[in-house]
């Protein structure tokens, strides 16, 4: 059984089909990603999975499991955190903090404890302290383990919000275009790491990204989506090929084709 | 400049960066302490007043500079803490019951208010919180059974495990409760700050969408933020009250919240000890103007410290954003790099408009 | 005849909320500041054309008086923004929130200085006078009120559908970064944005004025100025007139009909309800974050 579906997820805003009828599996384990021209209802999807928007029809499984109907902050504890596309990490906290706030899904002791600081607090933030650090060691944050987000150039934040969902401890990681403003070489290092959490962390990673290098790069499969639909799955090659797909991306008319 | 060496992460878990930092504050607090023996009852009486406010501010410091949740109707909360408290100490019940009871009164209604306040957020938040503030004063005087209505309320001594403390009777007992009291709210304050309650509360600050992606339940954690904030601005009300001795609505005008909100942003938005300096601030500014004033001369303006206390945050507010404590930050630095500090160093990022209408 | 003298009171009462309102959310729109000194403004507004129009003072002819305290107070507004307000660009909207409690403050202070603290009235050639209309008796300073708010509401929509600093002032407000790059100097129209509020805001304490007396605590009146904004939702002009309206009629009905002590909560109540139910006020539309 896949790890993860969606089953004829849609969503409509008043007229605008923004995601219509979309189904697909990602299995354990692969890298899985989402391309399309814009508006085609990528971060939607994202959204959706997210509980961020209700969805108009269809539904969501993770595990076997129906997510459909759960609150947003529920997702993380089905194992599904997410990065953003447009950077929402906490400004006025440090790296380390921020890191720290993606452990929250595993706390063990309630703001009683946290008052009076018990010794089972200090344990326990010991151990996400232990979580976090192998995370900055991961991705090479040691640098900026305690500066603040606000100063942060653009390329370290980006790997700021991965990181933050790592230290969630997902089984399915969502990365909404993980290579956006992004550098060659640090879109290179993405790569890397993407490729290291799938094979030594043992995370199945459902992708939206424009940059086709990496795509082609880490992507086990690929869905290629316009206007809200699924026109193309397979392959990173096959996907490329594919008539409908570049017929989405650079307009041809079904005559000159 | 010292060079601090980090060999465990209880540097970073524990309260103090290190001994010498432990040892300064318990310094302070030793002093502190000792302050009856060195200065008048009337100097007391004030320093007594600063406490007070500013367990008050650590109560509206927790929701809006650290939860993002902006009250100005805060003193509806003192009065829920001073009016359970006369109510409580006029039947003779015991400060170790009644102090408490106060606090969970106003962390209850505050509790209560969080319901409708989790659909607003920003500037609608403020006005409604004003609006509450408003009706809190008129809700006051229709509560005549309980509050005393416009003549107000009096309130007799505290009765604490025998002892009975007046604030006139034996000032230096009053100060010490104050004291102590203060050192617990903020310890337990520190506590939060550095274990996941207080970094959901600064994660829901920052970035709702994030807070929720990681897992913070957004209406639990506002309430509970909501709760707090309450219950340790009900302490504040409750020690008010044995401060004042007597009260009516006119102790928790809306001008009074306004005051607490100016308060603990001239003192530092987002940091414990922007709560002490706004009070310090608030509490005596108007005595050193007073000082000033017999100085020169001059006659009594009416309305004087709170324009002074005004134009001082207009002029905080446009040079210097993070408060008093920004300051003290600043030029501790200053003094640790000497001669080295560059101008530069404090340079603010510009940024540019961050739309905040789309929530 | 009871209900109709009330409503054409709370009509009245309602158009200078309305007014404090419209200034309110007229700077929120074009500049997403809010401006919580929006009411001492309108005090200060009262107390200039006092200066001028008052034979106490300068004894200058009404209508010059006021025109003269609209230019006063115009700049007053622009200097505030240029001076103060635009310091703080790309703050957080809180800070602008504190920065004009703050200013509020300062003008209340200076305004007690100057004027001092006991009510003082407005010398209106309209004052005391009335007009019979069969059984119903209306002030001359109710007819007063209303007309003026009508003119200026009228003037206002012309200025902003058609001419040339309107629309650009419409373009600033929806999408700064564009109207910059198409050459509208957002700067430069965020100061007048405040400039034409202080104008409006002076009109308003005139209005204000010439129903009765003003001291330097009128600045209060602005809170129930943004229960009529909250009312009338935040981004709309037409809106806040509603608002203000609203709340100035149900503010005398109430006090008619609803115990004393009760009465004068009623518009926060409402205002309380609509912020419940429907946070974003009663004729705005709202677009939900994009991540």
């Amino acid at each position: 059984m896949s790890l993860f579906a969606v089953d004829g997820l849609s969503k409509f805003f008043g007229g605008v089909r923004a995601v219509d009828g979309v189904s697909f599996e990602v299995e354990e384990g692969e890298v899985f990603t989402i391309v399309g021209p814009n508006g085609a209802g990528k971060s939607t999807i994202f959204n959706l999975i997210s509980r961020f928007y209700d969805v108009s029809a269809g539904r969501i499984f993770m595990d076997g499991k129906d997510i459909t109907d759960i609150r947003p902050d529920e997702v993380i504890g089905h194992g599904i955190a997410r990065t953003f596309q447009n950077i929402e990490l906490f400004e006025h906290s440090t790296v380390l903090q921020n890191l720290l706030v993606g452990r929250h899904s595993r706390r063990g002791t309630n703001f009683l404890q946290n008052l009076l600081f018990l010794p089972s607090v200090r344990a326990e933030e010991r151990a996400h302290r232990h979580e976090v650090e192998a995370i900055i060691d991961f991705l090479d944050l040691q640098a900026y383990r305690d500066k603040m987000i606000a100063g942060l150039p653009y390329g370290v934040r980006k790997i700021v919000e991965i990181g933050r969902a790592l230290a969630c401890g997902p089984r399915l990681l969502l990365l909404d275009e993980p290579a956006s403003g992004l550098s060659v070489e640090e879109t290179q290092d993405v790569a890397y790491w993407i490729e290291d959490m799938q094979k030594d962390m043992g995370l199945t990673v459902l992708m939206v990204e424009h940059d086709m290098s990496l795509v082609n790069q880490v992507s086990t499969r690929v869905l290629a989506l316009a206007d809200g639909k699924p026109i193309a799955l397979g392959t990173p090659a096959e996907v490329q090929a594919d008539r409908n797909v570049i017929e989405a991306y650079l307009g041809i008319e079904e005559e000159a084709a | 400049m010292r060079i601090h060496q980090k060999t465990s992460y209880d540097d970073d878990i524990n309260l103090f960066e290190d001994r010498r930092q432990a040892l300064w504050y318990l310094a302070l607090v030793a002093g502190a302490a000792l302050l009856p023996f060195a200065v008048s009852g009337y100097f007391l009486g004030e320093v007594t007043n600063v406490l007070i406010l500013a367990i008050a501010g650590m109560g509206l410091m927790l929701l809006a500079g650290h939860t993002g949740q902006p009250s100005l109707g805060h003193a509806a909360f003192l009065a829920c803490g001073a009016y359970m408290e006369a109510w409580l100490n006029n039947r003779g019940v015991s400060f170790l019951i009644s102090l408490p009871a106060a606090g969970l009164f106003a962390g209850a209604v505050g509790a209560i208010i969080a319901i409708p306040a989790l659909r607003m957020s920003g500037i609608y938040l403020a006005i409604a919180t004003l609006a509450m503030g408003i009706v809190a004063e008129d809700v006051i005087v229709l509560l005549e059974p309980y509050t005393g209505g416009v003549s107000g309320t009096f309130v007799g001594a505290i009765r604490l495990a025998g002892f009975e403390i007046d604030r006139y009777g034996s000032p230096s007992g009053f100060y010490w409760l104050c004291l102590a009291i203060t050192v617990l709210v903020a310890l337990g304050y520190a506590n939060l700050l550095r274990s996941s309650t207080g970094r959901a509360f600064v994660a829901i600050r920052d970035s709702e969408v994030s807070a929720k992606a990681m897992g913070i339940n957004i209406a639990r954690f506002k309430t509970l933020a909501f709760f707090l904030s309450c219950f340790v601005t009900g302490l504040s009300g409750a020690l008010m009250a044995h401060f004042l001795g007597a009260f009516n609505y006119e102790a928790f005008l809306i001008t009074i919240s306004i005051q607490m909100l100016l308060m603990i942003v001239v003192g530092g938005m987002g940091s414990i000890h922007g709560a002490f300096f706004g009070a310090m601030v608030v509490g005596f500014l108007p005595q050193i103007i007073t000082g000033i004033r017999q100085q020169i001369t001059m006659t009594a303006i009416p309305g004087l410290d709170t324009g002074i206390f005004a134009a001082i945050l207009v002029a905080m507010i446009i040079l210097e954003p993070r408060g008093l404590y920004g300051q003290w930050l600043k030029t501790r630095i200053w003094f640790q790099l000497f001669p080295l500090a560059r101008r530069d160093l404090f340079r603010r990022h510009k940024s540019y408009l961050k739309t905040e209408r789309l929530k | 005849m009871e209900v109709a003298q009330l409503l054409l009171g709370g009509i009245s009462v309602g158009c200078v909320y309305g007014l404090v309102a419209l200034g309110f959310v007229l700077i929120y729109k074009a500049t997403e500041s809010v401006n919580f000194a929006q009411g001492d403004l309108m005090m200060l507004g009262a107390f200039i054309t006092l200066q001028f129009v008052n034979t106490a003072y300068w004894g200058l002819p009404f209508w010059l008086g006021v025109l003269l305290a609209v230019l006063v107070m115009a700049v007053v507004g622009y200097l505030m923004e240029a001076l103060v307000i635009r310091r703080l660009f790309g703050q957080p909207q809180f800070a602008v929130v504190i920065l004009t409690i703050a200013i509020g403050f300062v003008l209340r202070f200076a305004a007690g200085f100057i004027w001092g603290h006991e009510p003082l009235t407005l010398e209106t050639p309209f004052a005391g006078r009335n007009v019979a209309l069969g059984r119903l008796v209306i002030g001359v300073d109710e007819i007063f009120v209303i007309g003026a708010t009508v003119v200026l509401t009228g003037t206002l929509y012309l200025f902003f559908a058609r001419t040339r600093l309107g629309v650009a002032m419409q373009a600033a407000s929806q999408n700064q970064l564009a109207a910059y790059y198409m050459g509208v100097p957002v700067k430069r129209i965020h100061g007048l944005i405040w400039a034409l509020s202080g104008g409006i805001a002076t009109i308003a304490g005139v209005l204000f004025a010439s129903r009765g007396s003003i001291d330097p605590n009128l600045g209060l009146l602005g809170i129930k100025a943004f229960a009529a904004a909250v009312i009338g939702g935040f981004g709309s002009l037409p809106g806040a007139l509603a608002g203000g309206l609203i709340v100035g009629i149900v503010e005398p009905f109430a006090g008619r009909y609803i115990a004393a002590g009760y009465s004068q909560i009623m518009p926060y109540a409402i205002m309380l309800v609509v912020l419940v139910l429907r946070p974003n006020g009663l004729f705005a539309q709202v677009q939900s974050k994009k991540v």
